[in-house]
């Protein structure tokens, strides 16, 4: 048992100097995470901030412009033009200087004094229909405001159901809260996979896994070395990437650092399991470059980071239980926003070890057959 | 240096055809040799439209609630029925918010709709409140959730006010989405994965290709030919840019027949546009590849510099006048950016020269940038 542990200990070494001796791939591996969770935990939000609009405002009254003034008002909604007539304004839509048109009707004030119905017609750029849904949400939360500033001024009645929403751990629904930890995940498994996957194939384009062969290594302890390696350097990419949510996004964290850190362990083994499976099928770099893609694109598309898993088709959504990635997402969302220990966070964290265990058990055995 | 003696024709045009002719030919067996090629060509493209294009989708439906009911009334329970029979709700019914709550935290139900004592009283009042308690982690499916919530409780009204129209007292939103009236995610998602598997399957193609020569040695065989390096700059993209014309195509047959997005642009310009995107895409793998002589560094690089850029940069789901500033310039040079805006106006919009002269502007000027830079690093000289 010894002996062994000190020969794995011996390889895992051995990959740690051949990934990192070159400076060239020491930037390559530990840069890129922290400026991609940087720039991405600033692009990753459905929230917007920047509504340019066009006003069609036929009615020109005091109720109205009280509208309207709560649209500019808002620090989101940004007014680009004023048109006399719908047609001139949603040409702004067309070439993309404005995402919304806001027409208010000629008989607006007059509809709102008599106690009826008042439209807005607001028309959006649905080529991206999810910022258009959005942008839309907005307008009509500015306009029930600005319904009950209208009836606390006039006495008119309210409607009879009122629906208070509340939005628990994430009051503001802010989609950063939820993608930067997501992140931490997504980003770790790409590279940390593809390091994995390049591992065994490398050599065997080289010719080097031969010579590994006939050393007095065995292929498991062959393959422990290079899972080890790759592990800790996921760890510290993972590591790397909590840091910027800290220190740089201050992203609230509920639960507790000690359960992170084992999710996310559990989270690298299963990630580099995978990338070393891909690795024992392939036999060229080109080969491993491409099983890793075939994984790494539904492993991340499908993780529920971007779009929620209840909204996949159901074959689809069992499928998703595969995927570590999916694992790694919620457990992080969970522990940073949730005040929850390890004991909540148990069903997604044994589908990773079980993963961990069948990829790598997997690869070990085919490092044997194929060479 | 280790330039060779040109022999008289070899600056010829046709000397130089016959060149790049010979390296095509080269790849190309290459290519067949090595069925990875064929498959990141053709086979990804297929498969990953057909996997996200039936599997993405910001579309949520049966949105999983718990409705407490804290009083047995019937108009409560009757509202109760509004949320277990809506199409846009799972609904379970429970008398105790305890139970609600172990089950959100639990993540059975993604919200609680609790109706509270007092509210047939009050309803008949008219001024009855209902709350609503939303998992907000996921802020984009809690806003939705919301809304869902809000239609399912105009509909009890509407119900209740039976055959009388009910009177809309004050202001109130008609929205319409332009492009989209259908509301139909897949409608922007599926132009932003055509622009996602090309920007892979582009620089797939080509990331390891100069990389790999370096690496082999071969590349130094090459060098004692008359070939220049521009010649083998064409000779690596031409037979690439077939195979990944024949993806590109797939792709968009796809999204025309099987997802029946609508095209309102025309063929011709959709098909021009891609290619030239299709060329950027090839160029920058090139460059990659010519860059770090490294199939290791290769690899991460090209994983680095396309898939979540592509994916997160590119205004495929996230808009990027949302984003800040500096981020906002850095989009600038995410080439994908100006892909989804070309493709979602032709699929969408229709032949908008607003949006089509300047982002064919750009990619043509990344396309030619990238080959110039690409032909600058390719010295026929050994490190």
């Amino acid at each position: 048992m010894f002996p062994s542990l000190l020969r794995i200990w011996a390889l895992v070494k051995k990959e740690l100097l051949a990934a990192l001796k070159d400076p060239r791939s020491r930037v390559t591996l530990f840069v890129p995470p922290i400026v991609q969770s940087l720039v991405f935990g600033y692009a990753a939000t459905y929230d917007l901030t920047d509504v340019p609009y066009v006003v069609v405002d036929r009615d020109r009254t005091d109720a109205s412009r009280q509208l309207l003034a709560r649209f500019d008002g808002s620090g989101i909604f940004r007014r680009v033009a004023s048109a006399d007539r719908v047609e001139d304004a949603t040409d702004r839509i067309d070439g993309r200087d404005a995402l919304l048109v806001l027409q208010i009707d000629r008989d607006f004030e007059r509809r709102l004094t008599a106690g009826l119905g008042a439209p807005v017609q607001a028309i959006t750029d649905g080529r991206n229909s999810n910022t258009a849904g959005t942008a839309l949400d907005y307008v009509s939360t500015i306009v029930s405001d600005f319904n009950q500033a209208w009836r606390a001024e006039h006495g008119t009645p309210r409607p009879a159901i009122e629906v208070l929403a509340r939005y628990w751990y994430n009051p503001n629904l802010e989609t950063r809260w939820n993608m930067i930890p997501g992140l931490i995940g997504t980003l770790t498994m790409l590279q940390t996979l593809l390091l994995a996957a390049l591992s065994v194939a490398r050599e065997r384009e080289q010719g080097t896994f031969d010579q590994l062969l006939v050393t007095p290594f065995r292929p498991p302890e062959i393959m422990a070395g290079k899972a080890l390696a790759a592990v800790l350097v996921g760890q510290a990419q993972a590591i790397s990437i909590i840091f910027v949510a800290q220190l740089w996004f201050r992203i609230p964290f509920a639960g507790s650092y000690g359960a992170l850190f084992v999710g996310m362990t559990a989270f690298v083994f299963a990630a580099v399991g995978s990338g070393l499976f891909v690795s024992s099928l392939s036999s060229t770099t080109q080969q491993a470059l491409l099983y890793s893609f075939c994984v790494l694109l539904p492993a991340v598309l499908l993780s529920g980071l971007t779009t929620p898993i209840a909204a996949m088709p159901k074959p689809l959504q069992y499928g998703t239980y595969l995927n570590p990635l999916r694992y790694a997402v919620e457990i992080a969302q969970r522990l940073y926003l949730e005040q929850v220990g390890l004991d909540r966070v148990w069903p997604d964290l044994w589908p990773m070890l079980v993963i961990a265990a069948v990829t790598l058990t997997a690869a070990s055995f085919m490092f044997r057959r194929i060479t | 240096m280790s330039e060779p003696e040109p022999a008289p024709d070899h600056g010829s045009l046709r000397a130089r055809a016959r060149r790049v002719r010979a390296l095509v030919r080269k790849e190309a067996h290459q290519i067949a040799r090595d069925p990875s090629s064929l498959a990141i060509g053709i086979v990804l493209p297929l498969v990953l439209i057909l996997l996200f294009g039936y599997g993405l989708s910001l579309d949520i439906q049966d949105a999983r609630v718990a409705v407490v009911l804290d009083e047995p009334s019937p108009d409560a329970a009757d509202l109760a029925a509004g949320f277990e029979l809506s199409s846009w709700f799972d609904a379970r019914l429970t008398t105790s918010m305890a139970e609600a709550k172990e089950l959100i935290l639990d993540h059975q139900v993604d919200a609680i709709v609790r109706i509270p004592q007092d509210f047939a009283r009050r309803l008949s009042r008219g001024r009855a409140p209902v709350q609503l308690l939303v998992h907000g982690t996921d802020a984009n499916k809690a806003r939705i959730i919301h809304s869902y919530a809000l239609g399912t409780v105009g509909r009890f009204l509407e119900r209740r006010a039976g055959e009388r129209k009910v009177q809309r007292a004050g202001a109130y939103v008609e929205s319409r989405k332009w492009f989209n009236d259908a509301n139909d995610s897949q409608y922007f998602l599926i132009p932003g994965l055509i622009v996602l598997v090309m920007t892979l399957v582009g620089a797939l193609l080509t990331a390891l290709v100069v990389a790999r020569e370096w690496e082999r040695g071969t590349i130094e065989s090459l060098f004692v030919t008359p070939v220049q390096p521009g010649d083998i700059l064409l000779g690596k993209t031409i037979p690439y840019f077939a195979l990944g014309l024949v993806g590109l195509l797939l792709s968009i047959l796809s999204a025309r027949f099987l997802f029946h997005v609508p095209l309102r642009g025309s063929v011709a310009l959709l098909v021009l546009v891609s290619m030239l995107y299709l060329l950027v895409a090839l160029a920058l793998g090139l460059l990659i590849s010519s860059a770090t002589r490294n199939q290791f560094l290769a690899s991460q690089a090209t994983l680095t510099s396309t898939f979540m850029p592509a994916t997160l940069l590119s205004g495929f789901m996230f808009d990027i006048r949302s984003m800040p500033g500096p981020v906002q310039v850095i989009t600038w040079i995410v080439p994908a950016r100006y892909f989804v805006s070309l493709l979602q106006s032709l699929f969408l919009a229709g032949d908008l020269g607003s949006v089509l002269v300047p982002n064919a502007a750009v990619l043509a000027g990344m396309a030619a940038l990238l080959l110039l830079l690409t032909r600058g690093v390719t010295r026929k000289k050994l490190a």
